[in-house]
């Protein structure tokens, strides 16, 4: 039997708004228990919530990017339920007019581009959370991250693998915090997802029974927790038995998805219009002053590196992928004029450093006044591309400066022709057999040469200067 | 002197003579509703910040308002710092607010002193008082009966003579019927003229802060420190308040009023029908003219009505849930088992039918039955309300189809019986207007009441006809002999 997966995700995206959604308080993330806080959120008898107009905004802007209908004028519903760390006994969300509906975003597989339908994107608000192993008997209550704003973009269920949901998900980080909607930290949950995932007959047009993954947070954990979800279901199914419609949990300590609750004791939401809140209309000014002032895309940025930054394509597309690197770039270029050697750079060193550290740029200890400094410092020549090398390592590990560095360790670089000169002196005098085996002809010698000079260096002679004047000595 | 009795305009009068300061004031209104404790009309006093404002309000000179230094009382319902506000919930027995509610605080800006919270129906829902936790009120006419409800605790408190005038809230006529079983003023405004901030929902598209005073003047009074827009509701109406006092002496003689044909009076009882025609004779004489108007759809009223407020009361009460404030259950299980016995114990039996019937309502199958619904019909009754405002400036109906009743008269085998009390005053809130009852005469020695309704966001055409009328007429001053409660 041939199988085949269909996948929906829904993401959840914490907006970066200052304040929540509809109340003052703030939504700075690892304050103490219950300080970001105000009556509202904490669902006191007779408060009512007020709108924040900029999670509006935000949203509207996801939006645009992604071409959908924006609702101009949107409703709240209220998503009734009971638990500990939910304030009111209600969610606020939007259930029949939402802020954004429709659109797509493109990803690429495999060298070729697929295209996932969005079938809607609405506000609402978060919950708190639940301590359950701090205190003896006793359940916390957090509500700092209650009413925090949340945008919940719901895809068509055209995802036809755990590489695709990636590769989705990474388009998404891409695009909110391009937009500057959300940190996109998906470590601190700004960006996680649920995962419907059902498995039909090859060829079938009805869909086969779903279960939904919640809250995954990584994109490591997506694949793995559908890739198991996969498994887990087409095992059942050859065996005859039929997939339960339920909500599963994945463990990434145990690599696998367990129930939390099956359909018969999923809750009856009792969604209505939240009457507390008029309908929230957007005017056509507010609509054109986020046009007026929208964010550059990926794609919009390549274009300029290539013009501006004489980049390849290629370069100006790794660039672009991801904000932070891109801001950093764009950032350190204004402090240099090498800018292909920037380039090189930013996709070579600093990547693979980012990688194996596997942290963001702005995680690191790396700023583009010191990036840009030892690209100036190569550049002029103070220092050779190796020295570069290890000089980065150290900024990297202290933070320092490549200018602190190239003092405090003496690792300017010796481009004096007379003194280089001497040195290639010494070297040749000592060296006569190879001198001799050299002008026989065994020009790979040339090297050894260039190795010897470099080491009573100790690397800092200018490299083309030892070339040049090596040669010419080596001629007569 | 006595205070006993006295409207805002009298008291004031009083103020700014100096026969009496602030602070005797303030003690006096304390020692009256010691002294009818019997009533019941209190939940809560405020003995200690109530004297301490007015001691601070006598050398305040710079407060101006006509209700600076007069002690007022406030419906249990309204959030109020530092004072226990029970909604006359056990789930909130010992609930104490860290703020003021906006209605309270406007008026407590304006000088005026608290002198404590009302009894009412657990959290609004009632007509006769008798769903408090913390027991019946008396109608101070007549010992035994209901003041009505659901603000019946600040009904009677005014009726008695104990504050001049008290904060209401009204969702189906929780102002209005008790002010009319207990002969005095009450107005509901149009939705949104008042602040909610700080006011215990009940039923959020329907809940109405108000006025329930003496006299239409007091109420007008009241109004203008009420009403206004407020950030932090809104669903508040940004319009400008207007001086509800400048235009309420004007001539009515341009009036044209409304009696609603669906409304049937005919079949009701035969004393109801002679005040009722008494007072048409008397707008008549004074000028006003009538026309039968036809509402076709508001007979649907009340089913209407008994579907949208139980459903945004069995949301709105959800946060009444044992875990942040209110009453938690001991020797609980889990997190289920706490929210069963917390809001088991916690909540009387017409809180949790209203709750099973709102859940009911909203439940996945029901909700286009029962929540939509009733959603599109209320929109009918309000098109319906708006067509005969094109044609008339006020509608007049009963206030109630009866008088105040005996404890445990009504309801106590079918529920449904005591929900047709608010007949007649339901309808204005299903459609946003403002409505007001004023006393006109009484039957077996208990006040009937008159209700006018107006088109939306004429208050001030309603206080005019009932300013006119009670110039007019003496049921207003009426007062009960309260020997009774000695």
């Amino acid at each position: 039997m041939i199988w085949e997966t269909v996948i929906g995700l829904e993401t959840h995206v914490q907006l970066s708004t200052k304040t929540k959604l509809f109340s003052r308080a703030s939504t700075a993330f690892g304050e103490s228990p219950n300080t970001n806080v105000n009556l509202i959120d904490c669902g006191l008898p007779g408060v009512l919530p007020s709108v924040n107009k900029e999670a509006f905004y935000k949203a509207i802007r996801f939006g645009m990017a992604v071409e959908a209908q924006i609702n101009q004028t949107s409703i709240f519903d209220r998503k009734n339920y009971f638990y500990a760390d939910l304030p009111k006994g209600y969610q606020i969300t939007q259930m029949d007019l939402p802020i954004v509906l429709g659109g797509s975003i493109e990803i690429a597989i495999d060298n070729s581009v697929k295209t996932i339908n969005i079938t809607r994107a609405h506000l609402e608000e978060d919950a708190g959370k639940s301590i359950h192993d701090q205190f003896d008997g006793y359940s916390a209550i957090d509500l700092n991250r209650a009413g925090t704003p949340l945008l919940e973009i719901v895809s068509e269920p055209e995802i036809s693998n755990a590489k695709e949901a990636v590769a989705y998900m990474k388009v998404m980080h891409q695009l909110v915090t391009y937009l500057d909607v959300s940190d996109g930290n998906m470590a601190q949950g700004s960006l996680r997802c649920d995962a419907n995932v059902s498995i039909r007959k090859k060829g079938d047009s009805e869909l086969g029974t779903r279960t939904e993954i919640k809250n995954i947070n990584s994109f490591k954990f997506i694949e793995k927790a559908i890739n198991y979800e996969i498994k887990r279901q087409i095992k059942i199914l050859e065996n005859g038995k039929k997939v339960v419609q339920e909500t599963r949990l994945y463990d990434s300590a145990k690599d696998e998805t367990r129930p939390m609750r099956s359909k018969e004791f999923a809750n009856d939401y009792r969604y209505f219009p939240e009457p507390d809140l008029l309908p929230v209309v957007i005017s056509d000014q507010e609509m054109q002053d986020i046009k007026d002032n929208f964010p550059e895309l990926p794609k919009d940025k390549e274009a300029r590196y290539e013009k501006d930054f004489k980049l390849s394509s290629y370069d100006s597309k790794i660039l672009a992928s991801s904000k932070s690197m891109a801001d950093f770039f764009e950032d350190a270029a204004k402090k240099t004029k090498n800018f292909s050697l920037l380039s090189n750079w930013m996709i070579g060193e600093i990547s693979a450093f980012l990688n194996k550290e596997a942290i963001e740029i702005n995680e690191s200890q790396l700023i583009p006044n010191n990036i840009a400094m030892l690209i100036n410092r190569i550049d002029d020549q103070t220092i050779s591309g190796k020295i570069g090398k290890s000089i980065f390592e150290e900024m990297c590990s202290t933070g320092e400066s490549p200018d602190q560095i190239i003092e405090s360790q003496g690792l300017r670089q010796l481009s004096d022709d007379g003194e280089i000169e001497k040195l290639i002196d010494a070297v040749i005098e000592d060296h006569s057999k190879q001198v001799a085996a050299y002008l026989d002809g065994k020009e790979k010698l040339f090297g050894f040469f260039v190795g010897q000079v470099m080491k009573l260096t100790e690397g800092k002679a200018n490299p083309e200067t030892v070339n040049k004047i090596l040669k010419e000595k080596l001629k007569k | 002197m006595s205070i006993q009795f006295k409207s805002i305009v009298e008291l004031r009068a009083m103020l700014d003579k100096k026969s009496i300061s602030t602070p005797e004031l303030t003690q006096e209104s304390l020692r009256l509703a010691k002294k009818y404790k019997e009533l019941n009309c209190f939940v809560t006093m405020n003995e200690e910040m109530g004297p301490k404002k007015a001691s601070a309000i006598e050398l305040d000179k710079k407060t101006t308002s006509l209700i600076s230094g007069i002690p007022l009382a406030q419906k249990d319902l309204f959030s109020t710092e530092g004072l226990r506000t029970t909604c006359s919930s056990k789930i909130l027995e010992n609930f104490i607010p860290p703020y003021t509610a906006t209605a309270v605080e406007k008026l407590e800006d304006a000088g005026s002193i608290t002198i404590g919270k009302t009894n009412m129906d657990e959290f609004a829902m009632g007509s006769s008082n008798e769903t408090s936790y913390f027991g019946n009120v008396h109608n101070p006419w007549k010992k035994g009966y209901v003041p009505g409800g659901s603000s019946g605790g600040s009904a009677a408190a005014v009726a008695a003579g104990i504050v001049p005038a008290a904060t209401g809230t009204d969702t189906g006529g929780s102002i209005r019927q008790p002010a009319a079983h207990c002969g005095i003023t009450g107005l509901k405004p149009t939705y949104g003229r008042i602040s909610r901030w700080g006011m215990i929902a009940f039923a959020s598209s329907l809940d109405q802060a108000g006025p329930l005073a003496r006299t239409a003047e007091d109420c007008a009074i009241l109004l203008n420190e009420m009403a206004g827009h407020d950030l932090k509701d809104t669903t508040s109406l940004d319009v400008k308040v207007p001086d509800y006092r400048e235009n309420i002496e004007k001539p009515i003689n341009q009036l044209k009023i409304g009696i609603i044909k669906e409304f049937n009076l005919s079949e009701l009882d035969s004393e109801v029908q002679s005040r009722f025609q008494d007072s048409k004779d008397l707008y008549e004489k004074l000028g006003a003219e009538f026309v039968e108007v036809s509402l076709p759809n508001i007979s649907a009223s009340v089913p209407t009505y008994y579907s949208i407020a139980p459903a945004e009361c069995s949301s709105n009460l959800s946060r009444f849930d044992g875990v942040r404030f209110g009453h938690r259950a001991e020797n609980t299980e889990d997190l289920n088992d706490l929210y069963i016995k917390s809001r088991s114990e916690g909540f009387g039996d017409e809180v949790k039918r209203r709750i099973l019937i709102g859940t009911y309502a909203l439940s996945a199958g029901y909700y286009d039955a029962y929540y939509k619904k009733a959603q599109q019909v209320r929109r009918l009754i309000k098109n319906d309300f708006d067509n005969v405002f094109e044609t008339v400036d006020l509608l007049m109906t009963p206030t109630s189809p009866n008088t105040a009743f005996a404890f445990g008269s009504k309801g106590a085998q079918n529920p449904v019986e005591l929900y047709l009390e608010d007949l007649f005053t339901i309808s204005s809130n299903l459609a946003g207007l403002p409505a007001i009852s004023i006393p006109h005469g009484q039957i077996n020695s208990l006040p009937v009441g008159l209700q006018l309704i107006g088109n939306f966001l004429r208050e001030d055409q309603l206080l005019n006809a009932a300013h006119v009328f009670q110039e007019n007429s003496d049921f207003h001053l009426m007062q009960p002999t309260m020997e009774n409660f000695l």
